[in-house]
């Protein structure tokens, strides 16, 4: 095991992927000489070299497109959005194209792609920079959706999702970047998709959390311990589709009560699915209405404590777990 | 309005470098004088006034040019395999009789759905995509019937998907605007205006990071020209080398819009300029000048890894779809370009030319409503997709 | 800022009040929470207490003085402030009720954002659930799986919604108050008194009672009596008043109320209220106790008086009786018994019919205990003989069902013993 940041152990897999297989190129905004926006492709253009890693220019729309080109004439292209907010430009090529090609050519094309880049809130980046979009590229048939919440789920899920052939929309959090933890030194280590992950085992409250709020449910929970001498369970489904909803409603089962935290708006998020889901697989289990942590219903704002209202936090936990365990 | 000439000549010299001087058509084209603001969102007869004259003023050009260039077409004819020739016309003849029966069984109710025709167009597919190896690859729009028939794909497969059957070259999961084959390197009908041109440069970006040899064929609509993606794609293809031949099917008409109603500059061709790219303007009725720009662009982009823009002059004979009502062009203007067939055109120069005649002409019709026929039988015998495929292909 | 205080609402039923007395006086300060002045309501005198800390600076409404609800009876403020204004305004009273109600909390700052996602806190009283069993899903699954009957089970949850600890509670059987015999009830908005539970009435009870309401009166009512020997009671108080100090000595009464409070919980029926719709049955017996006031009478309510020991109930009744003369009560104490009780005995009365005080279901009227000679074994003997009578709801209440909750009283009483069985 070494210890290593969000940020060095997805370089890590960056970097033996680009090693692993010749067909794997990166390409996005300043991820070459620049070393990437956020220093996540450090040091892999001068190892290797203009054609591995490729610094496009502002297009988003235009490299977008050529990723699904290049994917379906062979190649497995990562392509960087340096945010996801700035992938909405490139919207039709994601959702028009690389998630419905292999489908409408009846299974003769298929696209191996990442997406990948930071999705959701930064420090103050206001309303165009924080946008969590987990819930719109899930809902399209076609794409898969990983959003990791350590560094060594980060490296192996990213090695996976190189590897798989269909188009998958990774997403990292800016804030999350610099967090330390334990990384298996293993070159061929990874994380299957579509695999939840109990990041803490409890008996009381289920509480789904994932990228940035798997923390600070695990924060929530300890204090719940300390305050309450409640367990809580938090559950990382690590892959928003396809999901594991079936590990989420063990643990719905075993302990009858449901918090999910996400840094995505609650109208139609993956939030509201997961909690339809375990209403269709675990009603009988459940001993309170599903409670949900989201974004407030508003685009982000900047002053520093209107941003910390909007977003869920660990007392905001503390109270829905509370709520539902009737305390 | 005056000024738009002067920029011409200005992203001329700017834009230009020596090489990309380009034979005559490329820069015979004059820019149109543009309709003012009040007719262009002013009445629908006055639109229609302006296009239709534009209309008239191109074939007349063409008719000009074309005999300029008759010389030399018969020369290229007679330089040009003999079998090659009567497979572009075959081609040609294909798909104009096989899109003639999708007009007719569209209506009988068997094709839902949208439905784009091919008609008039056959000698810029035909043209271009018999001067391809069978290795290079093709993407086009959601006009792909022909398309995908000339670059391999049986007409039983395409008409089969055409009926939504299982025997389509997608299963029936596709449909008019989704031919696909992987075998036949046809990347698909896409339904998205311009989206394709994306795609297209990513493929070039494959063949040059493999060093496969092979080039890329894109055709796309006039109208697709006005999207972002046209000018993103051609800026990054300039910029890497990327081996993309363009393809810019100027049928004059975006749906219902003509050019001169959505377009500031009349020149496609030129925009390349403002990427550095080389550009040619093409007679889209001479399937010869087709072939030989294309063999041109091929030339630049397999030796010389560096992609081209083709802007081809077009007309489509029928609407934009089948439901197109056509109120938008005038009977006389779509007479004018029917005076220009493509396939009356290049059956006169192979007369001319005397490699072939009109018992060929005959034999080649002949084969053609025969494999027509054998697609619309095989489309109709052709089972529906089982419903278990509903939920296959959506992941690898 | 100088503000206006306004004649609060201090009981459920008040529309006015008139000052008892005012506490403090024109330029004294006052604490949050402590008592300005005292208010006479339709019931009881009530203390009047202050929201936020100040000073009383002017006095509109002295002591004797009526205000409509709503009506500024004072203004409070800061010493010295200019309250001219205030007081031109007060003077023709046109005042806004309610307003006493929003207590002036400072504005918050914005919290918009943070409100949307703070979780809202169960609300204290329970909403409407129209006799609609709330269950969540895990307690309904696990109430199946054990055969056990939700409706024997009281829900602990938001709206008495019963949730998966209240099942395991009832199979554990642990709770010595647990419900496991009783049904789920519905906390009342009184708060302490009784929980209930309604359940449809049957199309049978629904006739009897509008026939028998046609023939008698929006409450038909019946009358049942019984003799019955207090010898027990009698020696069961004077073992218990050997060790109690005299203050807090056990009446008859006092066992009386316990006697009929655990008679109630063995008939529901009895322990109920006829709701036209349904009936509504209460899980505990509030007793009601009526007492003799000067200016009429009262019923001060014993809560829970099954659950209580007899020196608790004594002490409880003394109390309340004292109050309630003095005027004192507050509204949730006399209001909302399940039965009632109405004791004549020591003006000497020997039986009386009382008359029900809706919606409670009956009310027994107690007589005198009196020496009289009775036959026991063949044998003439000497027995403290009382005549309890008891008034029934007939829409509720059956003549069986009546004599049978009389027969466990009278049998309770004889057999004191009884009441713990």
């Amino acid at each position: 095991m070494a210890t290593l940041t969000i940020r060095d152990a997805l370089n890590q897999a960056l970097r033996e992927e680009l090693i692993r297989d010749e067909n794997v190129f990166i390409m996005g905004e300043e991820v070459a000489e620049y070393d990437g926006a956020y220093k996540v492709t450090r040091g892999l253009w001068k190892e290797f070299g203009d054609k591995r890693v490729v610094d496009a220019p502002i297009t988003e729309l235009g490299f977008a497109g050529l990723g699904v080109g290049a994917a379906m004439a062979g190649l497995r292209p990562v392509i960087e959005f340096m945010t996801w907010n700035f992938s909405i430009l490139a919207a039709d090529q994601i959702i028009n194209h690389a998630a419905k090609m292999l489908y409408m050519s009846g299974g003769e094309f298929n696209i191996p792609i990442v997406f990948r880049g930071p999705n959701g809130s930064a420090f103050q980046v206001s309303s165009q920079h924080s946008q969590a979009l987990e819930a719109l590229y899930a809902n399209f048939p076609g794409l898969k959706v990983v959003m990791p919440s350590n560094a060594a789920d980060a490296k192996g899920l990213l090695k996976s999702a190189i590897r798989d052939d269909n188009p998958v929309i990774f997403m990292e959090q800016e804030r999350m970047y610099g967090m330390k933890g334990e990384v298996p030194e293993d070159d061929d280590f990874t994380i299957p998709l579509g695999v939840a992950d109990v990041k803490r085992e409890g008996t009381d409250c289920t509480i789904v959390a994932r990228s940035m709020t798997v923390p600070m449910a695990l924060d929530a929970a300890e204090k719940i311990r300390e305050q309450f001498d409640v367990s809580v369970e938090v559950v990382d489904p690590r892959t928003i589709k396809p999901l594991d909803i079936d590990t989420i409603a063990n643990s719905v089962r075993k302990t009858n009560r449901l918090v999910i935290v996400e840094e995505s708006h609650a109208f139609a998020s993956v939030g509201a699915e997961i909690s339809h889901q375990i209403m269709e697989t675990a009603f009988d289990h459940l001993d309170a209405p599903v409670k949900r942590i989201s974004t407030a219903e508003t685009p982000m704002p900047y002053a520093k404590n209107l941003e910390a209202a909007a977003l869920p936090s660990v007392d905001k936990i503390i109270a829905a777990v509370k709520e539902v365990c009737y305390l | 309005m005056e000024c738009s000439g002067i920029l011409f000549i200005f992203a001329d010299l700017q834009g230009l470098r020596e090489d990309d001087i380009l034979p005559k058509a490329a820069t015979s084209r004059k820019p149109e004088k543009r309709a003012n603001l009040t007719s262009a969102k002013g009445n629908g007869k006055a639109s229609k006034g302006t296009a239709t004259s534009a209309a008239f003023r191109d074939v007349e050009e063409a008719i000009k040019e074309y005999e300029d260039r008759k010389a030399s077409q018969l020369r290229a004819i007679k330089t040009t395999d003999k079998k090659v020739l009567r497979e572009m016309l075959y081609q040609m003849v294909l798909g104009r009789h096989f899109e003639e029966k999708c007009a007719e069984v569209y209506r009988m109710g068997k094709i839902g759905g949208f439905c784009h025709l091919y008609i008039g167009q056959e000698a810029i597919g035909v043209g271009s995509m018999t001067a391809l190896e069978p290795s290079d690859m093709v993407i086009t729009s959601y006009r792909d019937h022909v398309q995908a028939m000339v670059k391999g794909l049986s007409p039983e497969s395409v008409m089969a998907e055409l009926y939504g059957k299982e025997g389509g070259c997608v299963k029936g999961k596709g449909g008019s605007m989704h031919m696909f084959s992987k075998e036949h390197e046809f990347f698909g009908g896409h339904g998205i205006v311009g989206g394709q041109i994306g795609v297209a440069t990513g493929m070039a970006y494959a063949a040059k990071y493999k060093n496969t040899g092979q080039v890329v064929l894109c055709f796309f609509g006039e109208a697709a020209v006005n999207q972002g993606i046209f000018h993103e794609s051609l800026n990054m293809a300039e910029l890497w080398g990327l081996p993309c031949i363009y393809i810019c099917e100027n049928n004059r008409y975006g749906m219902g819009t003509s050019q001169e109603r959505a377009m500031s500059a009349s020149s496609i061709a030129r925009k390349a300029g403002s990427y550095e790219m080389a550009n040619e303007f093409v007679d889209g009725m001479d399937v010869m000048a087709v072939r030989a720009a294309t063999l041109r662009a091929i030339e630049r982009a397999r030796n010389e890894s560096r992609p081209t823009l083709l802007e081809i002059r077009a007309y489509r004979y029928m609407g934009h779809s089948m439901s197109d009502p056509g109120n938008y062009r005038t009977r006389e203007e779509i007479q004018k370009y029917q005076e220009r067939d493509p396939i009356v055109l290049f059956k006169d120069s192979l007369k001319e030319a005397k490699v072939l005649s009109d018992k060929d002409f005959e034999q080649i019709e002949r084969e053609a409503i025969e494999a027509t026929d054998r697609a619309l039988k095989f489309a109709d015998e052709s089972p529906f997709p089982d419903e278990s495929e509903l939920l296959t292909d959506v992941y690898a | 800022m100088a503000e206006k205080f306004l004649m609060p609402k201090l009981s459920p039923t008040m529309e006015e009040g008139q000052i008892s007395r005012w506490v403090k006086n024109e330029g004294d300060a006052f604490e949050a929470n402590e008592t300005l002045a005292e208010v006479d309501t339709d019931k009881a005198t009530m203390e009047m207490t202050a929201l936020s800390g100040g000073t009383l600076l002017k006095i509109l409404k002295g002591a004797g003085d009526t205000a409509a609800l709503g009506e500024a009876i004072a203004i409070i403020g800061q010493k010295g402030e200019d309250i001219s204004a205030l007081l031109a305004e007060a003077s023709p009273a046109a005042p806004a009720a309610k307003k006493a109600e929003e207590a002036p909390a400072p504005k918050a700052a914005v919290q918009a954002p943070v409100a949307a996602v703070a979780p809202t806190a169960p609300p204290a009283v329970s909403a409407p659930t129209n006799g609609r069993l709330l269950v969540s899903p895990i307690a309904a699954r696990m109430a199946a799986e054990n055969g056990l009957d939700l409706k024997s089970v009281a829900g602990s949850g938001p709206n008495g919604r019963i949730i998966k600890r209240d099942i395991e509670t009832a199979l554990a059987g642990a709770s010595p108050s647990a419900r496991t015999a009783t049904p789920a009830f519905t906390p009342s908005t009184v708060v302490g008194a009784s929980a209930y539970r309604e359940e449809p009435t049957s199309q049978m009870r629904r006739v009897i009672a509008s026939r028998l309401a046609e023939s008698i009166g929006p409450v038909p009512t019946f009358y049942l009596t019984r003799e019955v020997e207090m010898d027990n009671v009698l020696s069961l108080r004077k073992a218990i008043n050997a060790s109690q100090p005299e203050s807090e000595k056990v009446s008859v009464n006092d066992i009386i109320v316990k006697a009929v409070a655990m008679a109630l919980r063995k008939h529901p029926f009895v322990n109920a209220s006829y709701q036209d719709r349904t009936i509504r049955f209460y899980e505990q017996a509030d007793i009601g106790v009526a007492v003799a006031i000067d200016e009429g009478l009262i019923t001060p309510v014993v809560r829970g008086a099954d659950l209580k020991g007899f020196v608790e109930i004594g002490a409880e009744i003394r109390s309340l009786a004292a109050r309630a003369r003095d005027k004192k009560l507050q509204p949730e104490e006399y209001t909302g018994a399940t039965f009632s009780i109405s004791n004549l005995g020591m003006f000497g009365i020997k039986e009386f019919t009382a008359i029900i005080n809706p919606p409670e279901a009956g009310i027994i009227a107690v007589g005198a205990a009196t020496p009289t000679p009775v036959v026991r074994d063949g044998q003439i003997v000497i027995r403290s003989i009382m005549n309890i009578t008891m008034s029934c709801d007939h829409r509720v209440i059956d003549g069986a069902t009546g004599a049978k909750f009389l027969d466990t009283l009278a049998r309770m009483l004889e057999q004191p013993a009884l009441m713990f069985a």
